[in-house]
């Protein structure tokens, strides 16, 4: 029948083969058991037998092949001698190359501080200083209440848990910090780290993998770069805080992604830039983000604390519900005064997270005594707004000093950020032809000036470009202008504050006339 | 006739109690008579008197090669039911105090005058004293101590023992049941319980956050035995520690804890020298450290965030290491994921041990370098690997590297692995590449002076590029260092992103560091320091000793302070939890995939807060437990056996090695002691090379 059926179609050369290869087939004993089973249960359909034949082929010799090697054949072959002497050739760089002027001037010049940071800090060469270089801004750090709080930690945990937290490292503590911040929130869940820095670089992986899609502004803070690499997701940039080019991009996303299965999609941001200082327009982005059905990541490591009638965040001063953002990630090592970071979000979000984010799972849980300063400072910020509000009086009062008076630095730091990012004016730039480094340079003579009238600021650091990278690979990095960071905080008195200011824009001023940048 | 004496330990010993007969593997007796139950009320019941041999002599006569006959006269009634001592440390009653210093082997031993031991203590100082030793127990005896180096010049890895076949089926036909039940628990569960998984399917445009494929395992096994695992603790992970009891009404869905606590030996902290305590010197350090400094100083190191106490701790931690120069940071994990993007990038190759710990792995991904990885431990599946990458050079382009970095850990977390120091030295010199050797768990728990496995090896630490390490295990503190040339410091000071924009660590955890480092060194109260690092060393052998004497199949090096037990059937993680839980001791357990399918295990990390006392409960626990749950199936190739005579050559485990690379079957008999032989032949044979 079936060579039957196949003759109307095929010539008959074929035909005859094709009776031939059966007469011959039926010959073998047990053949009349696959022929009818192969009739039954294909329906009589040989084209479609042929295919599962071939199919079968396949699969034979797939398993059959040696294990798939990454390494393939590409190699030279050569023999054991001629490796020998291609090893004895072979002369490695030195692991660290030597330090490049600018890198020996930035190690002298980090001031080493005697006693506590507080205020006004003793430094090394015995001399004291009015300190706005560290995150200190509600000065909790030598609050006296606290530290005997922390003592009496200390005295019953220890310092270390000396445990991962999965392990027996998840003190009761932790989980009251965990609760206590989520309450603040206003979130059903939080986690805590043991790092502020590494929390959202272990976040972004835990939940976008590779094919996922993330669409990053493009002036987001190392750490989130580096959240982005390692989860080796499909990264889309928009320009700095531009509502209407992330709206293009999420456009394109979902344009490219129809027909194609859905793939996670997430939006990540800061609320207050580390990079550029300013504030991320959170209504707008809540918007966009249910508009076009992409999940939002926030870092709010510099905005946690500082923004919002009780420090809350970005959420609470731009009057967004924080659970319109679906993950919250903040520090608290900084004006919260204790250690570690957290990331708040739903009861499953959290869970997830404790299985499968790196930095929570393989690294020791928190010191029970920064845990319990956190909860501390959480509360200090709901019972007493008012610091917030002083603190807020005292970024006023410098601002004042510095921008619009100053002629040569604007403050790119939105109104209410503690953290004052001052860079130099882009005509003066131009006018003067400064370049990058020049200009990093400059602002490093500025903070030397500023030390040697008693006032302690600091630079923006940014990251050198990465080992090995070729000029064109650092030219598509985005890159933030090189600015002075003033940290403004409410242990000084709003009489000290300006004086600080007065002092800096002095010393901008001195650095800018003198002779060695004119050009 | 190493054999049969192996069999018995004791059947040399003309006196040997009528009952020998018992100690071969198979006795179901034994199972019996175990009293599982422990004693609930805190009130320790006198534990049997089995006196050790040699309780009455000095360390040096202990060599003797006849030891048990006299004792075992001395002892004839075995009682069969030990029962481990509490673990509640009974505070007010007089008996307790007696009789911890009146068990075992000590009496004439100790210089303290025992007459003050049977003056009650007032109930607030005998509070204070239980405190202090839930934290960190009282050495026994000074025979509880013991130095550990390496000498030779060829590292062995140690044997790994397989169990009979059997088990291995069995664990792959469980986790096949596993599988197949939670395919068909998925099955109807999504068409009957479609809410429950919501988060799993595509919700109104959004993709799942979790793929079901990844959440199977979780979901379907994981959640199962979810009660062993983050079991919260309060108060200080020392010796004992305390756990918030918790209780689940939805399958282990969510806990609540139900206000009771329950005080466990702690086994499962990396509290390897015992510095996680809430008194003593280093207690002290951090607190005037908090009332001078205050909490924190809020700023990353490059900012405003170096103090002198930084500074100090920096040198000190060069100094204790033997390097040039060190550099802290507020984190161990970050200091391994901020390295390697400062040391290596394109077009240079780092090349890992297979099981590194995840921060390696993090760093090295945000590296940009080419990464490889050789099998664990194995020198010459490394060497071949150099060979070919040197001779080949960068893919592609064939141009020669730039760098090539070697990354290994000192001592491995979950197989109790030492590195091969020497084979890599040796390496190292023939192919020029950099070492890097993470000393996460080694350094502090290794070698005669706490200071990592360069110590232990006798090796020069300047043949090792860089050292880091952590400070979170030994020195009870938080965060990590890299040691190295000053030229490479002064370098990651400016180019590591760990410097530049992670927070510098706090006051207290700098204290704790720099005093508990002081102690080591023997700056701060002489003695101490040695003592702690005396026990670890003869804690980790002796609990060692005795779980492979008990018939347990143990992984890693007999020095290490870290102790797999292998349990291999994925029912019996909980299930050996649950038992060491009932017990009132607190174990770490791990399946897949923190490990291999297959081989699935519990781990000790045994302190020098632990005293032998604790220990031998342990052995108690997990004799019972290996009885119930089978778990003692070792075939005496890995070690157990009763040590030879001269204690000096090690020819039994030298001819098992021969036959083994032969690719033979050595004839040993498996080790099954009974466990009053093991506990009363522990501390002598526990110095010598365990066979
Ligand atoms: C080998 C190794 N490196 C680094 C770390 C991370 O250290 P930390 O817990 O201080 O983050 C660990 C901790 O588990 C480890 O085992």
């Amino acid at each position: 029948m079936n060579s039957s059926n196949i003759g109307t179609e095929l010539p008959p050369t074929a035909v005859a083969f094709i009776e031939s290869a059966a007469a011959s087939f039926q010959k073998i004993p047990g053949s009349a058991i696959v022929i009818r089973y192969i009739r039954s249960s294909y329906q009589n359909d040989p084209i479609r037998s042929l295919v599962e034949l071939f199919l079968f082929i396949f699969a034979v010799r797939y398993l059959l092949a040696p294990a798939y090697s990454t390494k393939k054949t590409k190699n030279v072959h050569l023999t054991e001698d001629e490796i020998d002497e291609l090893v004895e050739d072979w002369t490695p760089e030195p692991l660290a190359g030597e330090q490049s002027e600018w890198e020996k001037l930035e190690n002298d010049r980090i001031p080493v501080i005697i006693g506590p940071a507080a205020p006004k800090t003793k430094l090394q060469n015995g001399r004291t200083v009015t300190n706005l270089a560290s995150y200190n801004h509600y000065n909790f750090a030598s609050n006296p209440e606290l530290t005997a709080k922390a003592v009496n930690t200390v005295r019953t945990y220890g310092v270390g848990p000396c445990s991962p937290p999965g392990f027996y490292g998840t003190q009761d503590v932790h989980m009251k910090s965990e609760a206590d911040i989520a309450a603040h929130l206003g979130m059903p869940a939080c986690i805590i780290y043991a790092q502020s820095f590494s929390t959202i670089s272990s976040v972004i992986p835990a939940f976008s993998k590779r094919g996922d899609i993330i669409v990053a502004d493009k002036a987001v803070n190392y750490p989130i770069r580096k959240g982005l690499q390692i989860s080796r997701s499909t990264v889309r940039w928009y320009d700095h805080n531009d509502m209407e080019d992330l709206e293009r991009v999420l456009a394109k996303v979902v344009k490219e992604g129809q027909g194609k299965p859905l793939t996670r999609r997430f939006i990540v941001t800061e609320g207050l830039f580390e990079n550029t200082g300013d504030v991320v327009n959170l209504p707008k982005l809540v918007e966009l983000k249910f508009k076009y059905k992409f999940r939002l990541i926030l870092d709010e490591t510099w905005s946690y604390g500082t923004m919002g009638r009780t420090g809350k965040g970005v959420t609470e001063h731009q009057h967004v519900d924080p659970n319109n953002v679906d993950m919250i990630i903040g520090g608290l090592a900084g004006c919260m005064s204790s250690g570690g970071g957290f990331c708040a979000s739903t009861e499953e979000i959290v869970e997830h997270q404790r299985l499968s984010a790196a930095a929570y799972t393989f690294s020791a849980a928190l010191p029970a005594l920064l845990a319990t300063t956190a909860s501390e400072t959480v509360t200090i910020l709901q019972e007493e707004p008012s610091i917030i509000q002083n603190l807020r009086e005292n970024i006023r009062a410098m601002r004042a000093q510095l921008d619009p008076r100053s002629d040569w630095v604007i403050c790119t730091s939105s109104p209410e950020n503690p953290v004052m990012l001052l860079v130099l004016k882009e005509q003066v730039v131009k006018d003067r032809g400064f370049s990058r480094q020049e200009q990093e340079f400059l602002l490093q003579d500025c903070v030397d000036e500023c030390l040697a009238n008693g006032v302690l600021i600091t630079r923006l650091k940014s990251m050198p470009p990465a080992l090995g990278s070729s000029p064109r690979d650092q030219e598509k990095e985005w890159l933030p202008r090189p600015a002075l960071k003033v940290c403004v905080t409410t242990g000084l008195s709003k009489k000290e504050t300006e004086k600080a200011g007065i002092v800096i824009r002095h010393a901008i001023t001195a650095v800018m006339k003198g002779k060695k940048w004119q050009r | 006739m190493p054999a049969i004496r192996a069999l018995n330990p004791f059947a040399s010993s003309p006196t040997a109690s009528p009952d020998t007969a018992i100690l071969s593997e198979k006795e179901p007796i034994r199972i019996e008579t175990r009293e599982t139950t422990p004693n609930k009320q805190g009130i320790r019941i006198p534990r049997p008197k089995f006196s050790l041999p040699f309780s009455n002599s000095n360390p040096k006569t202990a060599k003797t090669t006849e030891p048990q006959q006299q004792q075992v006269k001395l002892e004839p009634p075995q009682i069969p039911n030990f029962r481990p001592p509490s673990p509640q440390i009974p505070t007010l009653s007089l008996p307790t105090i007696n009789l911890t210093t009146a068990t075992g082997e000590k009496s004439k031993m100790e210089k303290t005058e025992p007459l003050t031991l049977f003056s009650p203590p007032t109930p607030a100082e005998a509070r204070r004293i239980a405190k202090q030793h839930a934290a960190f127990g009282p050495l026994g005896s000074k025979q509880h101590l013991y130095s550990s180096r390496f000498v030779g010049d060829e590292f062995p890895e140690p044997i790994e023992d397989e169990p009979p076949y059997y088990y291995l089926i069995t664990t792959y036909i469980s986790y096949l049941i596993l599988i197949i039940f939670g395919h068909v628990r998925d099955f109807f569960g999504k068409r009957f319980k479609p809410d429950h998984y919501k988060q799993l399917r595509e919700q109104d445009g959004y993709a799942p956050l979790n793929s079901d494929f990844d959440n199977f395992y979780i979901r379907r096994l994981q959640l199962r035995i979810n009660d062993v695992f983050r079991r919260p603790v309060t108060g200080v992970p020392g010796r004992f520690i305390t756990l918030l009891d918790r209780q689940s009404d939805d399958f282990n869905l969510s806990f609540k804890l139900t206000g009771t606590t329950t005080q466990t030996l702690n086994m499962s902290s990396y509290n390897y020298l015992g510095f996680a305590q809430s008194e003593g010197e280093c207690a002290e350090a951090a607190e005037a450290s908090v009332k001078k400094y205050g909490i924190s100083f809020c700023s990353p190191r490059a900012d405003s965030g170096t103090s002198e106490l930084h500074r100090e701790v920096e040198s000190q931690v060069a100094e204790f290491v033997g390097k040039e120069a060190a550099s802290i940071y507020s984190m161990g994990f970050v200091t391994n994921a901020t390295i390697f993007p400062a040391l290596v990038g394109k077009g240079c190759l780092l090349i890992s041990d297979q099981l590194n710990h995840s921060s390696i792995r993090f760093g090295a991904r945000l590296s940009g370098a080419v990464i490889d990885m050789f099998k664990h431990n194995d020198m010459l599946a490394l060497e071949k690997l150099l060979r070919e990458r040197i001779s080949q050079g960068q893919p592609r382009t064939h141009r020669p590297w730039r760098k090539i970095l070697v990354a290994v850990e000192g001592l491995y977390s979950m197989e109790g692995t030492m590195c091969n120091l020497p084979g890599l030295i040796a390496l190292k010199k023939k192919y020029k590449f950099g070492l890097y050797v993470d000393e996460a768990h080694s350094i502090g728990a290794l070698g005669p002076r706490g200071r990592g496995v360069c110590d232990y090896f006798g090796i020069n630490p300047s043949e090792i590029d860089i050292l880091m390490g952590t400070f979170t295990k030994s020195f009870g503190a938080n965060g990590g260092y890299i040691a190295s040339s000053k030229a490479l410091i002064d370098k990651i000071r400016i180019n590591n992103a760990g410097t530049i924009f992670g927070e510098c660590p706090t006051p207290a955890v700098l204290s704790q560091i720099s005093s508990s480092l002081r102690i080591i060194a023997g700056e701060l109260s002489p003695g101490q320091g040695e003592e702690r690092l005396q026990r670890l060393a003869f804690n980790s052998r002796y609990l060692r000793l005795g779980l492979k004497r008990l018939g347990f199949i143990v992984y890693g090096h007999d020095d290490s302070p870290i102790i797999p037990l292998l349990l291999y059937h994925p029912a019996k993680i909980p299930a050996f939890s649950h038992e060491m839980l009932k017990r009132k001791i607190a174990v770490v357990v791990v399946g897949y995939p923190a490990t291999p399918l297959i081989s699935s295990r519990a781990r000790f990390c045994v302190s020098a807060a632990h005293t032998k006392d604790d220990l031998d409960r342990l052995l108690a626990a997990c004799d019972q437990a290996g009885d119930v749950l089978q778990l003692k199936f070792s075939s005496g190739i890995a070690g157990g056996q009763e040590p030879l005579h001269d204690g000096l050559t090690n020819e039994k485990e030298v001819e098992i090695r021969s036959c083994l690379e032969a690719g033979g079957k050595p004839a040993v008999v498996p080790p099954r002691w009974r466990l009053d032989d093991v506990i009363r032949r522990g501390v002598q044979d526990v110095k010598q090379p365990l066979t």
